[in-house]
């Protein structure tokens, strides 16, 4: 029980500090970035005053030393203050949780259709003959090699365009999602599907698999039963940096589908120098992967019970 | 195909009935012709052995029997009947029927036989939902009920566990019960008792042996001949695919007619003639090895406090072989890792050369490694598999810090020293067999000019004949090189042929300890004459109490009185 509870706190611990670190960088890092923040603020071609400059900087804290500026913004952090946006006249902390919504249900879709679609054309193709085998992976490295804009485009030409049978932006209904996920899901699947079909032609020569087929067990059950957990585990942290990435905000798609999200807001963000709101989405990242990890990390040990701690490794 | 019609009137058919079966493999690089014109019968309540050296062909027989000989394999018979129905004919739904109900597989080494991520018990309940045995509800019943009869100790609480929780004879236990679970009528065990301890293994034999004599038909396939000895009816000797010789196992074994069977009959380890050891060590001096009451403890989960070795002392001299003997988990790793200056006592002291070895920071022991080297068990998971040979022992000639342009002609003079070729530096470790790849482990550990080897368990892995082979070269190397051997096992009678002296290890102490020659002949502990009585020729007295020693009495005299 001891042991158990120094392990979370040993966890809790390493995920503040990746926190710190993410915060930390975030900060500095945009003190590089050329130009007055203020400018930002007021827009580029506005006409302010010296004297009205003077006050907006102390307004947002401006005019302090550096060192004072990055202790009063952890501190904010840590109380859940994430500051105001520059443009957006909002929290920051408004603008991120009206975003995660959209962002949150294209990964979770995105995700589950690449893990199933993946799965689903492993199993079907690493039977004894090679044929489907071969054809499979001259379609996945096409996938693969095809930028995601491009995909998108194509996509939203021939499905929208030509045949006009989804949408062509955010209309609100399901529908409107289908592209932007197909996009987003058809790298992400093929990249699994290479690396659960290394492994599961890997598990497919183990003892173990022979044994099964001598108990009379049809193929495809031991396909799925016996070798596909075994192919499982570095498909699980491929996965998982996928769902973190996309959760971060899915850039490129958003904007050619003109979907709200995360991604949108960054890209935005960026292009004005909305400083605030490209720090709050640096610190989301960095949540999200934390959890990510801890999530895939439970994971392993259900797929492989000799990743427990204890009962595994003896000591001689 | 007449013959079952006019066996029935007689007998009931044979469960296997196999005439001129031919398994090739065209496919690969290289045609192979795996099995060659094989013929032989089953019956239920017998025993058959398939005895051969590695890669004769045996496994891949007895695979061809489940229609398992592999996707690029081409298999043709004159007759290949299963149960009464022939084989040939049989499409992936009629395998799939015979497979685990009515030929069961116990397939080589449980840990990797058994899915390592699932639990034993649903591994047994497979067969039984395959096969549709008992209702789905009934199963974990079913399950309880069959690790129980294969005699596993709470069968509740193991059927939870995983192969790797699990000791090596409970998982050899759950394996078998894994193939009796749809109930088949002819069982194929393929070296159902190799590296495990000698006591577990005559258990396992024991359980084989009850399972014949309750009718089931048993194929075993082994290279070892005591084991064949302590089970089978029949014998058939396989020699590069193709049976050599076959007929009842007393005949076989007692007058062996084809040169293939005296070999192997000549390679059960003890039961050779032993060629002279190698001259005494040298007396007085300082020993080489000083080891004085180490203790080691370690820390188990749950807080427990587990002794592995406790209060150990021994020393050993230049040119000399001490064995060390005890079964797995008696501590005997643990005292070869401090040995090796891979663990640091608790208590007590290592002195190599009359200088501290234990209790010395890493850096003072590292400019004296090369006085002792390390020969593992399993030599092919110690090598990088990308690197062939030559790059094996080149980085330990680079470790031992000898010039890059020596280095070529010192691979190949070490090569030769531990008798394979030169053209061997190009060979992958994968592409040689177990022997040449623990000849290879051996050149390794001489590169750096040891005056200690720790052998740990160098020929458990390793089919009788290479056994043989590699125990000799090892008995050559220390009356060449004068080399001093510290040789951890399990198996007795491999020390008998290499060592002086030996130490019976049991639950960390040395519980008995002098010249081979005595504790093999009069065994003070009763640990010790446990483990003698482990040797599986004893067995065949449990099994027909009348059938006396035979090959025990004719072919070493010495064991007869144990």
């Amino acid at each position: 029980m001891a042991a158990a509870v120094r392990l979370v706190a040993r966890r809790v611990a390493a995920a503040v500090l990746v926190l710190w670190g993410a915060a930390s960088c975030a900060f500095f890092i945009l003190q590089l970035v050329p130009g007055d923040p203020v400018n930002a603020i007021v827009g580029s071609d506005a006409m302010v005053g010296a004297e009205q400059r003077d006050a907006i900087r102390r307004q947002y804290g401006l005019d302090q030393p550096l060192f004072d500026q990055y202790v009063g913004y952890l501190r904010h952090v840590v109380h859940g203050e994430l500051g105001d946006s520059y443009q957006l006249q909002q929290p920051v902390s408004a603008v991120l949780s009206h975003q995660l919504p959209p962002t949150a249900e294209l990964t979770f879709w995105t995700a589950l259709s690449a893990i199933l679609g993946a799965v689903l054309v492993t199993i079907l193709t690493s039977g004894r003959s090679q044929r489907p085998r071969r054809i499979s992976t001259v379609v996945e490295l096409v996938i693969i090699s095809t930028p995601s804009f491009w995909l998108g485009i194509m996509l939203l030409t021939v499905f929208s365009f030509r045949l006009g049978w989804l949408p062509v932006s955010d209309s609100g209904d399901g529908r409107s999602l289908i592209l932007p996920v197909v996009t987003l899901a058809l790298p992400m699947a093929a990249l699994l599907t290479q690396v659960m079909r290394e492994g599961l032609l890997t598990a497919m020569e183990e003892p173990f698999v022979l044994s099964a087929r001598a108990r009379g067990l049809a193929e495809h059950t031991v396909r799925s039963r016996h070798a596909l957990r075994h192919a499982a585990l570095p498909a699980l942290t491929l996965a998982g940096w996928f769902t973190g990435t996309l959760l971060g905000g899915a850039v490129v798609v958003e904007n050619v589908f003109a979907r709200p999200g995360i991604g949108r807001i960054t890209l935005q963000a960026v292009r004005d120098r909305d400083l605030p709101v490209v720090q709050g989405v640096v610190l989301l990242s960095a949540v999200v992967f934390v959890v990510i990890s801890a999530v895939v990390e439970t994971l392993y040990v259900a797929v492989d019970p000799r990743l427990r701690r204890g009962t595994g490794v003896r000591a001689a | 195909m007449t013959a079952t019609s006019d066996r029935t009137n007689t007998a009931p058919p044979p469960l296997l009935d196999v005439t001129g079966l031919n398994v090739r493999f065209d496919d690969g690089p290289t045609p192979v012709h795996a099995v060659r014109d094989a013929s032989f019968s089953l019956n239920a309540g017998r025993c058959l052995a398939l005895v051969g050296e590695s890669g004769s062909g045996k496994s891949v027989l007895a695979r061809s029997l489940l229609g398992l000989a592999g996707p690029d394999a081409t298999v043709t018979a004159d007759q290949l009947r299963i149960a009464g129905y022939d084989a040939r004919s049989f499409g992936p739904r009629e395998w799939r029927a015979v497979r685990g109900r009515r030929i069961g597989l116990v397939a080589q080494d449980a840990l990797t036989a058994l899915d390592p991520v699932r639990p034993v018990g649903r591994e047994i309940a497979e067969p039984l939902l395959a096969h549709h045995i008992v209702p789905r509800r009934a199963v974990r019943a079913r399950v309880l009920e069959l690790l129980d009869r294969v005699g596993m100790p709470e069968p509740g609480a193991r059927a939870k566990d995983r192969p790797h929780q699990l000791s090596g004879g409970q998982r050899q236990r759950a394996l078998i019960a894994s193939a009796l679970a749809a109930d088949p009528d002819t069982l194929i065990a393929d070296e159902p008792t190799t590296a495990l301890d000698a006591s577990v293994q005559a258990r396992i034999l024991r359980l084989l042996g009850e399972l014949t004599r309750d009718g089931m038909a048993l194929l075993l396939i082994s290279h070892d001949l005591t084991v064949v000895e302590a089970l089978a009816d029949e014998v058939a000797v396989v020699q590069d695919g193709r049976i050599v010789e076959s007929g009842p196992t007393a005949r076989v074994l007692e007058a062996p007619r084809h040169v293939c069977t005296r070999k192997l009959l000549a390679a059960v380890t003890g039961a050779r003639r032993r060629t002279a050891l190698p001259p005494g060590p040298a007396t007085g001096g300082t020993p080489l090895l000083q080891v004085t009451d180490v203790v080691r403890t370690f820390q188990e989960s749950r807080g427990v406090r587990r002794t592995a070795v406790d209060g150990v002392s021994f020393s050993l001299r230049d040119g000399e072989a001490l064995g060390l003997v005890g079964e797995s988990g008696s501590g005997k790793s643990t005292l070869a890792r401090m040995v090796l200056g891979l663990l640091e006592p608790d208590a007590g002291s290592v002195r190599l050369a009359g200088e501290p070895w234990s209790a010395v920071p890493e850096r003072d022991r590292r400019r004296r490694r090369h006085a002792l080297q390390l020969v593992p068990q399993d030599p092919l998971s110690s090598f990088d598999p990308r690197w062939p040979v030559a790059r094996v022992i080149g980085e330990a000639l680079a470790a031992a810090g000898r010039p890059r342009r020596d280095r070529a002609a010192l691979t190949r003079a070490l090569l030769e020293r531990v008798g394979l070729s030169p053209e061997h530096v190009t060979y992958s470790p994968r592409a040689l067999s177990g022997g040449q790849r623990q000849r290879v482990a051996l050149a390794r550990a001489l590169a750096s000019g040891p005056r200690l080897l720790v052998c740990d368990e160098p020929v458990s892995a390793l089919d009788v004949t290479a056994q043989a082979q590699v125990l000799d070269l090892l008995r050559k190397l220390r009356a060449e090189l004068g080399l001093a051997t510290l040789f951890v096992s399990h198996d007795l009678t491999a020390l008998r042929g290499v060592c002086e002296r030996v130490m019976v290890m049991h639950d960390g102490r040395i519980v008995e300890s002098g010249p081979v020659a005595e504790v093999f002949a009069a065994p003070r502990h009763p640990y010790t004459r446990a483990l003698l009585e482990a040797v599986p020729r004893r067995l065949r007295a449990v099994r027909h109490p009348k059938a006396p020693l035979r090959l025990a009495d004719a072919a070493e005299p010495a064991q007869g009185r144990l």
